[in-house]
């Protein structure tokens, strides 16, 4: 068995009974464990339970009554729910937190049959880009020990590009699964809006956030995306659509499909090494039998602008609970209300967290709301429009995912300029398109590069399509980083 | 447009306590994200409704029905202090006794 598996060949090999999903599980522990102090990519680590439901689902395959995710091993970004596990946001605020149901995408995989062996750290309440706003320390990326991972799914990227299992859920408001899935070097894919229930996912913002897959390939991405999928009653803003079958269509051809290249995202401050793989992207693809079209989405770089007013606002809104009084932090001897509120929340709460619901209280509250919080959601309408526009011409659009490759960790940035990265994922999320992130190369200093594919509301199947395609003729998909599972640095 | 980011004033408002440093770190920060946030001025949305879900979906509706259970004692077990189902915080209303 090698760790490089992915979910499919481990299915496959599970069905053929040429190895069980305890050997699997305790292999993936073994490897959780070894790399571990080096990634930091892990906050718990459930063994036992683990390996129960290997257990379990060993029993399973032997009736013949598996299904293709069954005994394949997991983890979950430690902002989902699990009950009776902590569940901590990575964030002081929950450290304390064992949460008494599971979230929805929880109880559907392991109904699929999915083993999760613990919980991935991110940064905190799923705010930041670099994983590096968690209380339980940073993650690390592991092509390079000094380089953010990303995030805010840095723990959940990290753990499969390390190869210590092959998926993880992440979490996705403005970029957070694609983001650090091409800054570590897997393929990573945020559902349309209201195609993965958000029932148990702790909330950041809530018209924003969406949960999805991290792994090796798109063909592994479309079996974890149909377990996670489908409505939920219990998620008012669900979609009520059906699920298609990913794998079922993940070969349909792409011939003559058209492919939109919008000019907005190739500006100056595209580091001009993704840019040129994007052009080798749109070769692949040429040669696949696909047209190209230069198309034009002139409101781009207002997205994050709008997304800075709308997601903090959301945030400021659902962060509103951690007060101290019914679960969580609650700060020593009180001396009134006012003072357990404040301090509770100003002790749990790091920087970012504390600076995000600062600038959302801020452009909600009297005389600025019609100037901010309105204002941004015209300009979420003119995104999201024209978008819908462009796709009646292209079938999807292929852009970079992130205008630079991972940086250096501890670099003590400007907000402002850490939160322009995200131009190219933002406006995905306002609209409520489906977005995946590819490995499509690397830069000279080996960090990997990312390519990123959106798709029309709830086409997710042409991403899979497009992504698994352009994965069958390349193999950046296929690189893994060393040494991460030695003793060597 | 023109800021009045006030730190000590919103973070009152958002129950959070901030000391002279953090005050003025964050005053620095938010005048730098808010000049950024400003872009937004630069066209004209007259006439374009916002755009609150996505999707442009309405909620849902369902039956007027109790489906949730008591789960008082489970959740409670999360609770920092509680006494009798009651979740305890300090004294908010003063008593009768006491000089105002």
């Amino acid at each position: 068995m090698s760790d490089q598996m992915t979910i499919f060949e481990l299915s496959n090999a599970l069905a053929q009974k040429k190895i069980s999903s305890v050997e699997i599980t305790k292999r993936c522990l073994e490897n959780i464990k070894k790399a571990n102090p080096k990634l930091n990519c892990f906050i718990t680590i459930n063994e036992e339970q683990a390996l129960q439901d290997a257990s379990t689902a060993d029993a399973s395959i032997a009736k013949n009554e598996n299904s293709i995710l069954t005994g394949i091993p997991f983890a979950h970004k430690d902002i989902f729910c699990t009950k009776n596990i902590k569940t901590s946001c990575a964030s002081l605020m929950l450290d304390n937190f064992i949460a008494p149901y599971d979230a929805t995408v929880v109880t559907k995989m392991a109904s699929a049959g999915m083993v999760s062996v613990g919980k991935l750290n991110m940064d905190e309440f799923a705010m930041g880009s670099s994983n590096e706003h968690s209380h339980y320390g940073a993650a690390t990326n592991p092509w390079n020990k000094n380089v953010t991972p990303g995030g805010s799914s840095g723990g959940s990227a990290a753990a499969v590009a390390a190869n210590l299992v092959p998926a993880t859920t992440g979490t996705d408001t403005g970029g957070s699964i694609r983001q650090p899935a091409s800054f570590c070097g897997v393929t990573g894919l945020k559902p349309t809006y209201g195609r993965v229930s958000r029932f148990g996912m702790i909330a950041f913002a809530s018209s924003l956030d969406q949960a999805g897959p991290i792994t090796k390939t798109a063909q592994d991405a479309a079996m974890v995306l149909q377990a996670m999928a489908g409505h939920d009653p219990k998620d008012s803003t669900s979609a009520n659509e059906a699920t298609p079958d990913y794998l079922a269509t993940i070969n349909d051809t792409i011939k003559n499909k058209t492919i939109g290249i919008p000019k907005q995202y190739f500006s100056e401050i595209l580091d001009p090494e993704i840019a040129a793989a994007i052009e080798e992207t749109i070769k692949v693809y040429e040669n696949l039998g696909c047209k190209i079209k230069n198309i034009s989405l002139p409101h781009t770089d207002l997205g994050v602008a709008a997304y800075y007013v709308i997601a903090p606002a959301e945030c400021s809104a659902n962060l509103a609970r951690y007060d101290g009084v019914r679960y969580g932090y609650r700060c020593k001897d009180p001396k009134d209300l006012e003072d357990l509120y404040k301090r509770s929340r100003s002790e749990a709460f790091g920087e970012e967290v504390k600076r995000r619901i600062m600038l959302g209280t801020y452009v909600l509250s009297s005389g600025y709301y019609d100037a901010y919080y309105r204002k941004a959601q015209q300009i979420r309408r003119l995104v999201r429009d024209e978008f819908i526009k462009e796709f009646a011409d292209v079938d999807f659009i292929l852009t970079p995912t992130t205008p630079t490759c991972a940086y250096n960790l501890g670099q003590k940035q400007d907000p402002a300029k850490i939160y322009a990265g995200d131009i190219y994922t933002i406006p995905t999320n306002l609209a409520g398109l489906p977005g995946i992130s590819i490995p499509i190369g690397f830069n000279k200093q080996q960090l990997p590069i990312g390519g990123q594919l959106i798709a029309p509301h709830f086409n997710e199947q042409m991403l899979l399509q497009a992504a698994h395609q352009y994965q069958q003729q390349t193999d950046w998909h296929l690189q893994h980083p060393q040494n991460i599972l030695s003793d060597k640095e | 447009m023109d800021h009045k980011f006030d730190a000590k004033r919103i973070a009152h408002l958002a129950s959070l306590s901030l000391n002279e440093t953090e005050a003025s770190s964050l005053n620095q920060q938010v005048d730098k994200i808010l000049a950024a946030i400003d872009k937004m001025q630069t066209i004209d949305t007259t006439n374009i409704e916002p755009l609150i879900n996505p999707l442009d979906y309405n909620t849902p509706l369902r039956e007027d029905e109790v489906t949730e259970t008591d789960q008082r004692d489970t959740l409670q077990k999360l609770a920092p202090k509680v006494s009798a189902g009651l979740y305890i915080v300090p004294q908010v209303i003063a008593s009768a006794n006491e000089d105002k």
